[in-house]
């Protein structure tokens, strides 16, 4: 296993033993901070209710209240991070506001001591104030850590669960005019690089994200270009709108024959 | 080459929705365990994952497929590859005589190192207490230190109320609480390469010393025993491991003769740490009852003579269960290991 990260980038690269790369959206400093500050309103929020509560044993004994809400308020600030980042895996109230999670370095499995001790740390980097120190310590790692990640030997990664892919909703529906021409398919199949048919591709995933004119502009840009590196007989692109020639070429593209027949039949 | 994406997708999809299942049935129930025939068939899904994602990069450049199967390949990547022990059930009296003392005892130079620096301190602070004494404001800037000590001695044995009367579980979360933050800090001040802890110990033994220096000058040797002892014999002690912490993740740092790497150095002693640490917290509870019960109270109402013999009770105890306990085990582990 090989961890690597580009210098003041955001993602780290980690390589498995089997060869495969993947890589972990690294959290900004910023968004940390962020999650900081929502989970100091939980520790106070927590605090009061804690002290509000156990004001009432001071029915029963003043000092004995006194004793239970000194320890509370120490439980919760020394305890907090620990217990959430234990319990939802490296997860604390703002974390998951934010999207945010703490990981080993190594993309292992995060260990009770790793969160035991980043959160530790969190004495230092909090110098002098408002984590000056943890502050500057993660602007300057290449992995955005702070001390107490320095220490543990874990980053915080942005958490995005992703939903699964689905090819079919850009696909389905309509006759495919190209589909007509067998030879001329397997030209554009053979002449189409990988980054061609990807971005033809994301053209179609995002369409509804551009501006009406920015999609016409662009996928007229793309007809043209598909249509200049295969050129089919006008029979099959006539009337065709140029959105759905980059449909039917990415269909070509990324299904075969006999794939395309059972769909569009 | 392009791979015929859809039918990629229909015929791999239903094992990454397994893995998928597999993982968040992993991340919802940490004590979930799997048997053979599911820990292989787990690493199938995982081996099969990442082969699609390897056949996805090289030729098909779909970046939402593969963002999709990074994400799956690097949360089952965590639970495959975890090498470490899983942690077994956590047993309370088990850790505390065994683990706790193992850790110190396999540390033991840095405890050393963190006593002798408190004892420079302590004779720093002593002679210059001795030597000059009116730097006493500067070394000991604490109000209630600043007086006679044969004064406050007097003081205290002519009193007849109980000063700490319905303060005193208050009193004891207090000290609880301020020790264990001090001794978070001695030791999480060891990432300044352990200067930071080295500067904080030679500070309380300067303290210490003087403390010590200006009571056993003004003749009270006896009330300064009978003070202190009572909790000293374990808030001292658990200073120095917290101490001996710091000295340990500033070794880990600076790496001195270690052919490891500074993430290897970390990972070996971060359990070390942690369980210092949690030993070190258990102490300060202790000490802060007995500070707030115990060593407040002087003749007439408790004989020194009682605290000290307490005090020194505590001490013996104390170094029996760093010295000895969990030897036994100990050495069956170490058995265990070179006949591996």
């Amino acid at each position: 296993m090989n961890p690597a990260a580009s210098s003041r980038v955001s993602t780290l690269i980690i390589q498995t033993p089997e060869g495969i790369s993947f890589s972990l959206p690294l959290a900004c400093p910023v968004t940390r901070c962020l999650a900081w500050a929502v989970d100091l309103s939980c520790i106070i929020g927590l605090t009061t209710l804690a002290g509000s509560l156990l004001h009432l044993t001071s029915l029963i004994n003043l000092d004995l209240s006194r004793a239970l809400t000194t320890l509370a308020y120490f439980a919760l600030q020394i305890g907090y991070g620990m217990t959430c980042e234990w319990l939802w895996r490296g997860q604390t109230v703002g974390k998951r506001l934010l999207g945010l999670r703490v990981m080993d370095a190594q993309g292992l499995r995060l260990q009770f001591n790793q969160v035991a001790l980043r959160n530790l740390l969190r004495f230092v980097d909090s110098l002098p104030i408002f984590y000056l120190v943890g502050g500057l310590v993660s602007l300057l790692n290449s992995r955005a850590q702070r001390l107490g990640d320095l220490v543990a030997n874990t980053i915080v990664v942005r958490h995005i669960r992703l939903p699964e892919p689905d090819i079919d909703q850009l696909m389905a529906g309509k006759y495919n005019s190209l589909r007509d021409y067998p030879h001329l398919e397997a030209r554009l199949r053979q002449r189409v690089t990988p980054a061609e048919a990807s971005l033809a591709l994301q053209a179609l995933v995002r369409r509804d994200q551009l501006d009406l004119q920015a999609r016409l502009t662009l996928f007229d840009e793309l007809a043209t270009h598909f249509r200049s590196i295969v050129t089919f007989p006008p029979e099959a692109c006539e009337g065709i709108a140029a959105e759905q020639y980059i449909r039917n070429v990415v269909d070509v593209l990324f299904r075969s024959q006999n794939a395309g027949n059972r769909v569009l039949s | 080459m392009i791979i015929d994406l859809h039918k990629f997708l229909t015929t791999e999809r239903p094992h990454w929705i397994e893995l998928e299942q597999i993982l968040a049935k992993l991340e919802s129930e940490p004590n979930w365990r799997m048997d053979l025939a599911q820990l292989k068939h787990f690493h199938y899904l995982y081996e099969r994952t990442s082969a699609d994602l390897g056949k996805i990069v090289t030729f098909a450049s779909e970046p939402e497929t593969r963002h999709y199967l990074e994400s799956l390949v690097a949360r089952a990547y965590g639970e495959i590859h975890e090498s470490r022990d899983k942690a077994a059930r956590w047993q309370p009296f088990q850790w505390f005589f065994q683990v706790f003392p193992q850790t110190f005892r396999r540390h033991i130079r840095a405890f050393w190192l963190s006593l002798a620096i408190t004892l420079a301190g302590c004779l720093f602070g002593g002679l210059a207490l001795a030597l000059d004494p009116d730097s006493k404001p500067v070394l000991m800037p604490f109000s209630h230190l600043l007086g006679d000590p044969s004064e406050r001695v007097k003081r205290e044995e002519q009193s007849t109320h109980d000063h700490l009367a319905g303060e005193r579980g208050g009193f004891s979360a207090f000290l609880m609480t301020h020790n264990t933050q001090v001794s978070i800090f001695l030791l999480a001040l060891g990432a300044t390469w352990g200067a930071g802890t080295i500067l904080l110990l030679f500070y309380n033994g300067v303290i210490l010393g003087a403390v010590s220096v200006d009571y056993i000058l003004a003749g009270q040797t006896k009330f300064l025993a009978g003070w202190l002892l009572p909790h000293g014999a374990f808030e001292i002690p658990a200073i120095l491991i917290a101490g001996q912490g710091g000295l340990i993740l500033g070794g880990a740092l600076i790496g001195w003769g270690r052919s490891t790497s500074l993430t290897n150095r970390l990972r070996a002693v971060a359990p070390d740490l942690v369980t210092l640490m949690f030993g070190v917290a258990i102490m300060l509870i202790w000490a802060g009852l007995v500070e707030s019960f115990l060593s407040q109270y002087h003749e007439p109402i408790l004989p020194y003579s009682f605290k000290i013999v307490f005090g020194l009770i505590e001490l013996a105890l104390l170094s029996m269960l760093l010295g000895k306990s969990g030897r036994s085990t100990q050495r069956l582990t170490s058995k265990a290991i070179s006949l591996q």
